[in-house]
């Protein structure tokens, strides 16, 4: 493994970041059985999860590593998953799995399997919110759901998908006392018939402010108590610094740099233990909030550029010591990885919409480079007003080839949430976390309630709405394939369908959030989340000034490219007849090769700045849109969609047949609004362009993706021009991009399969070419230049 | 008949910024080592994949002639899209509608259209000139990237529609050039000297292959001659050869020359580019 980090500490704690397994942590789960065993039915449920909370903080094992300068573990150590059984109740085959399986796999401990099966699954079997969603939901949602039409996130983890805002380090945990206090003396008691529910929801914010008092002040002790017994000086004059950050944060607010990290740390952890929300929980504009700090010190003589960069990088650790909890079943699916999807926002324009990047960025993007750790996810938003110097050190950052930091467009960030009813400076706080999710940040709670499989739906409709792969009649019966006598005939019935499941799957998501509400509130991240205190609503019962929900399109490239397949061939050019296509279809095109190298390589497609297939595009993200964006959500806000697929566009390929586009069955369909992987054969402009003809400002977030090869952005002129398409992408109001910048592996396997990699760009010697148009001596030579390049 | 055989985007080593550059067919030269070999000849080509045919038969069913006319009939019916047609024709308006595509991506970067080729003045030059004319009156920069082997006329007409001139130069020596190029190349320095003295932007392309100017000598004599005849000189480029264009040949039918010849090393390259710069050719690179 190669070592990385700017000194021996940063080293030595990357090293066991890295190095120490994933492991289950029963801890939380044994402290929060207790804690109902002790108050469940005497308390109300707000009071009642807060003081689970409460109670882990005040017993739970704690952990200061050698050499950190930023403390607090969820679990017991690093790389510890506590579970969540109120959530999801894991049973002892799937602890199996979960141990056994050969990627992102979770060590349990023989006493884990016993304790889980002798007291975690009588207990929280009955009481976990997957059963509860799973018992309300209907037949046909059962169904769509488990034929892979869509997937639901809060089937195994709670909602949260949100950010902090500056606001964290503005007070300190005592002084939300006082603001909660106050928000209860204000209840009206008389008038309001809320007025009860509203002093349950505030008496669990007030307990939730105790946990994370006690945690701070146990770590306070438990550093001194280190110090007293260390006998390296150096360290013993740490420890009795972090002891003194931790007598200041959480109690109080921040005072320096070091201590506003500490501070974001605390509330990190307080928001991911109270529950296991989607996307963890992320810091936001990072930079803005720090650079206050930052100055201050270094104005005194407190702080210097190294030391700022060395408690990034240990923050930067902490992230990474938390895999995101273990996932099963579909859940698993859709988003494969340990990343847990915090994401940290760099750049972008001032609340008062100047430019924002400031010292502290330029050092997030050294501690991103020297880090290079999957979490936590680092992007870095780029408006009109971002020097130059600032995009290309973010280019040559991204350069190295891991994808990171991706890119974000701030002012198309602004206008989505513009165009989402959000005020101009809550929107210029504002950013995207997880994938690529447009929010409010400290003021929005955008919960991404699944992905939608576009292309499974119009697989649906030209089978009569009959599903082969399920063998179950899921769809309307709108007519087979054949009877469309027109393109507009067909779009028409693909439109019904469309409608009709995502009418299951917004009835489903409306009961889940009523459940959420009533039997799984957050008052922790109630506590700051503007407006959730003034309010006396708890996040998860909107309580958030701002209540989005997302349904996450997936597969735009493909469903674009297999209407065109059709349009094109059958009503256009009368190539094949729809009966010869599906019998191609249903033969996985075997033995129809000239039916397969028609759609696949005779046809326009996606991705090729070809308005032929592009306007294609551009109608069925209308209707998507227009289906989905708008409709209410029971906490007073809308839906609204995105277009990305974490891992999810290789589980809706699994659950399809072959496709019109040539994509053959079980193959993985297009991921987010890239382009079906091959299709695209004009190179990155042209990517761009088609790309671009979204209306991504309707949108709260799409994902390109864009492969190049080390030698394509090697040198000046590489970087220059990665920075100029970063740019135009974004002059034509495009959200995100982030570059893959290719590895050998990935160039012997384009050698191997040439079909999927048509649109692999390389740099050749004084010019760029498609790599399948290279000799295979020449593919050979860059195979091995490529290795060279990375060492 | 002008005929295209690509029309390449994101290209970022013909000149400055994002490009797009379009390749002509057909060319007064015959490089030994050239690298796109399809356009060399001004006519329609078919190009096919021998080694991954399964010798179906389709596209022999399908030909309606008894020697190949290259009129792509075959392309389409052949199950495994092993055969493409290299020469397209393009009108202008059409040209120009793909060449505006990327005009976002030319304005960021500082970028615009390269004419390559084969040779692009080598053709038919009322539709160059006007291609070119109407570039410019959209404000669209384009560079010509040159042999030189050509009338000068043909490089006064497009002249005032052009932002540089991408020009090789591959030897000066005469009689090496007429071994490895077939023609002699007086014709190519007189107009280099000419295009100078006219106001001729200039980046001087030099193609290093060690067995046929890869040596000091070879390079000093290029040196020579730019500073003897005075020409102004924005940029020097020198370009390692490579052998990229051997799978194209096979695909033409062709027996490529070039095998014997390599690449000089990084080393060397390095050298050579300290003799240009030492000679007062500040902006020398490797690489396009």
């Amino acid at each position: 493994m190669e070592e990385r980090g700017m000194n021996a500490r940063i080293r030595s704690l990357r090293r066991k970041s890295l190095e120490t397994r994933a492991h289950i942590d029963m801890e939380r789960t044994k402290s929060m059985t207790k804690t109902y065993e002790r108050y469940e039915g005497s308390m109300s449920v707000p009071e009642l999860r807060a003081m689970v909370l409460k109670d882990y903080f005040s017993t739970k094992k704690l952990y200061i590593g050698d050499g950190e300068l930023i403390v607090g573990e969820k679990g017991d150590s690093p790389q510890a998953s506590p579970t969540f059984p109120e959530l999801c109740c894991h049973t002892i085959e799937d602890m199996h799995v979960m141990n056994d399986r050969e990627l992102i796999n979770f060590q349990v401990k023989e006493e884990d399997y016993t304790y889980q099966k002798d007291s975690v699954i009588p207990f929280w079997e009955k009481r976990s919110i997957r059963k509860r969603i799973l018992d309300n939901m209907t037949e046909d949602w059962k169904n769509a759901y488990e034929a892979g039409l869509f997937t639901e996130f809060m089937e195994q983890r709670g909602p949260g998908h949100t950010v902090g805002s500056f606001k964290i380090y503005e007070k300190g945990f005592l002084d939300y006392k006082k603001d909660i206090q106050n928000s209860m003396d204000n209840l009206d008691l008389l008038n309001d018939p809320h007025a009860t529910k509203k002093m349950d929801q505030l008496k669990g914010m007030m307990i939730a402010c105790d946990g994370i008092l006690i945690l701070g002040a146990r770590y306070a002790a438990y550093a001194r108590e280190l110090a007293e017994t260390e006998t390296n000086e150096q360290r013993k004059e740490e420890l009795l610094q972090i002891a003194q950050n931790c007598d200041v944060v959480p109690a109080h607010k921040p005072q320096t740099y070091w201590q506003a990290i500490q501070m974001y740390w605390f509330v990190h952890l307080g928001v991911t233990t109270e529950l296991n929300p989607w996307d963890a929980y992320s810091p936001g504009r990072l930079d803005q909030h720090l650079n206050g700090f930052y100055e201050n010190d270094v104005e005194k003589g407190t702080l210097d550029d190294e030391k700022a960069l060395e408690l990034l990088e240990c923050l930067w650790i902490k992230f990474n010591n938390q895999p995101a909890p273990p996932k099963v079943g579909i859940t698993l699916k859709e988003s494969s990885t340990y990343t847990d999807f915090a994401n940290i926002n760099t750049g972008g324009i001032t609340p008062t919409g100047e430019n924002g990047v400031n010292n502290v960025s330029y050092l997030i993007l050294d501690c991103m480079e020297e880090m290079q750790l999957l979490q936590p996810s680092s992007n870095v938003q780029i408006s009109k007003k971002t020097p130059a110097k600032f995009l290309k050190r973010a280019c040559e950052v991204s350069r190295h080839g891991w994808g990171q930091p991706a890119f974000y467009n701030t002012e198309a960030i602004i206008q989505e949430l513009l165009n989402a009813g959000k005020s101009l400076e809550d929107a210029r706080c504002g950013g995207t976390s997880g994938c690529v999710e447009t929010g409010a940040f400290g003021n929005e709670a955008y919960i991404l309630t699944g992905y939608f499989n576009i292309p499974k739906i119009f697989e649906l409709t030209l089978t009569n709405g009959y599903d082969t792969v399920s063998g179950k009649q899921l769809g309307l019966k709108l007519g087979e394939a054949k009877d469309f006598q027109t393109y507009e005939e067909l779009f028409e019935a693909f439109s019904k369908q469309i409608k009709y499941f995502i009418d299951i799957k917004v009835k489903g998501s409306n009961v889940i959030e009523q459940i959420y509400a009533n039997y799984m509130p957050a008052p922790f991240l109630s506590i700051i989340t503007n407006d959730c205190i003034s309010t006396g609503k708890d996040y998860n019962a909107g309580g958030a000034r701002y209540n989005t929900k997302y349904i996450q399109g997936v597969g735009i490239g493909t469903i674009t490219d297999s209407l065109a397949a059709i349009k094109y061939n059958v009503y256009d050019k009368k190539n094949f007849t729809m009966e010869e296509l599906m019998a191609g279809i249903s033969d996985n095109f075997q033995g129809h090769d000239q039916l397969l190298n028609m759609v696949r390589n005779k046809t326009p497609k996606y991705g090729n700045d070809e308005d032929y297939a592009d306007d294609i595009m551009k109608s069925v993200f209308e209707m998507y849109r227009k289906e989905v964006t708008g409709r209410p959500n029971m906490n007073g806000g809308f839906y609204r969609i995105n277009m990305l697929p974490t891992t999810c566009h290789v589980y809706f390929g699994e659950v399809m047949t072959a496709s019109p586009n040539g994509r053959l069955a079980h193959k993985p369909v297009s991921e987010g609004i890239s382009p079906e992987k091959g299709a695209d054969i004009n190179g990155p402009t042209a990517v761009i362009k088609s790309a671009s003809k979204m209306d991504h400002l309707q949108t709260g977030g799409t994902l390109l993706n864009q492969k190049f090869t080390p030698q394509v952005v090697a040198g000046e002129e590489g970087l220059k021009q990665m920075a100029n398409l970063v740019r135009t992408y974004f002059n034509m109001d495009g959200h995100h991009i982030q570059f893959n910048v290719i590895d050998r592996e990935t160039l012997i396997q384009a050698q191997k399969h040439p079909e999927d990699y048509k649109d692999l760009i390389v740099r050749v010697a004084g010019y760029s070419d498609h790599f399948r148009n290279l000799s295979k001596e020449l593919q050979d030579e860059i195979i091995n230049r490529t290795e060279q390049s990375f060492n | 008949m002008t005929l295209i055989t690509g029309i390449q985007k994101y290209s970022i080593h013909d000149g400055d910024g994002i490009r797009t550059t379009v390749f002509f067919k057909g060319c007064p030269l015959n490089c030994i080592w050239c690298h796109n070999p399809e356009t060399q000849s001004y006519q329609r080509e078919l190009l096919s994949d021998k080694e991954a045919c399964i010798n179906c038969g389709k596209c022999k069913a399908a030909c309606p002639f008894d020697s190949c006319q290259s009129c792509g009939t075959c392309v389409d019916v052949c199950p495994l899209n092993l055969r493409e047609i290299a020469g397209e024709e393009y009108t202008i308006p059409n040209l120009l509608k793909e060449l505006k595509k990327d005009e976002m991506f030319y304005e960021e970067s500082g970028g615009g259209v390269t004419l390559s080729g084969g040779e692009v003045l080598a053709q038919d030059m009322d539709y160059i000139e006007t291609l070119m004319m109407r570039l410019s009156r959209i404000g669209i920069p384009a560079n010509i990237d040159t042999c030189g082997y050509v009338p000068y006329e043909n490089i006064q007409r497009i002249l005032p529609f052009t932002d540089t001139f991408l020009y090789d130069v591959k030897l000066v020596n005469q009689e090496k050039h007429k071994k490895y190029i077939g023609k002699d190349n007086q014709l190519i320095l007189e107009n280099l000297i000419r295009l100078s003295q006219d106001g001729g932007k200039l980046h001087i392309r030099i193609p290093v292959i060690k067995e046929v100017n890869g040596s000091k000598e070879d390079l000093q004599e290029i040196i020579d001659f730019l500073t003897n005849n005075n020409i102004l000189v924005q940029r020097i480029h020198l370009l390692p050869y490579h052998n990229t264009g051997s799978g194209k040949y096979e695909k033409l039918g062709k027996q490529y020359q070039g095998k014997a010849f390599t690449p000089p090393s990084p080393e060397e390259m390095e050298n050579f580019k300290k003799l240009f710069i030492n000679a007062g050719f500040h902006n020398t690179k490797i690489g396009g």
